[in-house]
């Protein structure tokens, strides 16, 4: 056997298994998590994450996920009594549609609390249009918020007041934004604390 | 104008200087930079405050409790994330080591205003006063900003 020509088949078998191998690591970069100024992409269209919800708008209205078929939605986990975090996320979230323009005005930007026993669907109103005036909060029981966090895989926690009775305790939660596509499908997971440019950025990644 | 008025009206006018240079706020060679807090609304839930401590002296400091009268109590609290979970937990005081800043700012260390007597209105300049180890206590106006406000000042930094 002639030694050369299988040592030029073995190499070239082997550059064939490379590049096959950049190719679909390539293109799976390109169509996969793109990285946004910051990093603010965890995970894109295909992560089972979302599903059936029944909630209460400050309106007193039941909402469920069927009435966001065929828009955009960019949610966000929190609770009012949270003075850090969930007003840092919220306005991002607000900056980041206004990033968008035009683009940003089809998305709808929803609060959902984690907290419904001192967030009333009531005083959430008032509390998501600081941040935009196109902002929704969504409230409900305890199994209303317990079955729409488990669909998005949000975990929380009550801590424990100052004094029993007292209604100051801190909750523990996850802290990502969904954006949620026309089919109801998640279109894009983005972390928490990335800024509004990076929201927006990977937002505009997924758009068509 | 004679001379010795008008130098004497200009100390007296640069007396006013600190007063007037409104965002920050300091004692012996502790510098509280730039207080702001969210505007809230109405008084069930906390307010919060962000500022920047810079020690600007070459010993070590540390802050240690804060109070206002517009809340029964002030409490340290700093966010961190702990796995995906955002958790929150009160902090027992805060060095600042010499030369050194340290930021409290959205996603991390915080002042917290608990059981607020009086709505904080966006505008609204609040009385805080900072106790540290060293510099005693430090008396700072914090600025109210709109709820739906981003980082003021130092800004928040990635």
């Amino acid at each position: 056997m002639n030694l050369r020509k299988v040592l030029i088949f073995a190499i070239a078998a082997l550059a064939a298994v490379l590049l096959a191998f950049a190719l679909v690591k390539g293109v799976r970069l390109f169509t996969g998590t793109t990285s946004a100024p910051g990093g603010a992409v965890v995970a894109t269209a295909g992560a089972a994450i979302g599903g059936p919800l029944t909630l209460t708008d400050s309106g007193g209205k039941r909402v469920t996920d069927a009435d966001f078929r065929g828009r955009y939605v960019l949610i966000y986990f929190g609770y009012t009594f949270c003075p850090d975090v969930c007003p840092t996320e919220l306005q991002a979230m607000g900056r980041a549609l206004d990033l968008l323009g035009p683009a940003g005005e089809k998305i709808v930007p929803v609060f959902i609390s984690v907290d419904p026993a001192r967030d009333t669907p009531e005083t959430l109103g008032k509390y998501v249009r600081a941040f935009h005036p196109r902002m929704i909060g969504l409230s409900g029981s305890d199994d209303d918020i317990a079955r729409a966090a488990k669909a998005f895989r949000v975990y929380y926690r009550l801590g424990r007041p100052s004094a029993p009775g007292a209604k100051d305790y801190l909750v523990d939660h996850t802290s990502f934004i969904y954006l949620m596509g026309p089919d109801g499908k998640l279109a894009v997971l983005l972390r928490g604390g990335a800024g509004a440019e990076a929201i927006a950025q990977g937002i505009r990644s997924v758009l068509p | 104008m004679r001379f010795r008025s008008f130098f004497g009206a200009a100390v007296f006018a640069l007396a006013f200087v600190p007063a007037v240079s409104a965002h920050d706020y300091s004692k012996g060679k502790m510098v509280v930079d730039h207080p702001w807090a969210r505007a809230t609304i109405g008084t069930a839930r906390p307010g919060v405050v962000y500022l920047a401590l810079i020690n600007e002296g070459k010993v070590a400091d540390k802050l240690l409790s804060a109070a206002t009268p517009v809340a029964a109590r002030v409490e340290i609290h700093r966010s961190f994330m702990e796995g995906n979970v955002m958790r929150m937990a009160p902090v027992d005081g805060v060095e600042v080591a010499a030369g050194r800043t340290v930021e409290f700012a959205p996603g991390g260390l915080h002042l917290m205003l608990m059981g607020l007597n009086k709505e904080l209105a966006a505008g609204d300049r609040v009385s805080l006063t900072l106790v540290f180890e060293k510099a005693g206590r430090i008396q700072a106006k914090v600025t109210v900003m709109p709820m739906g406000a981003g980082a003021h000042g130092g800004g928040m930094k990635h």
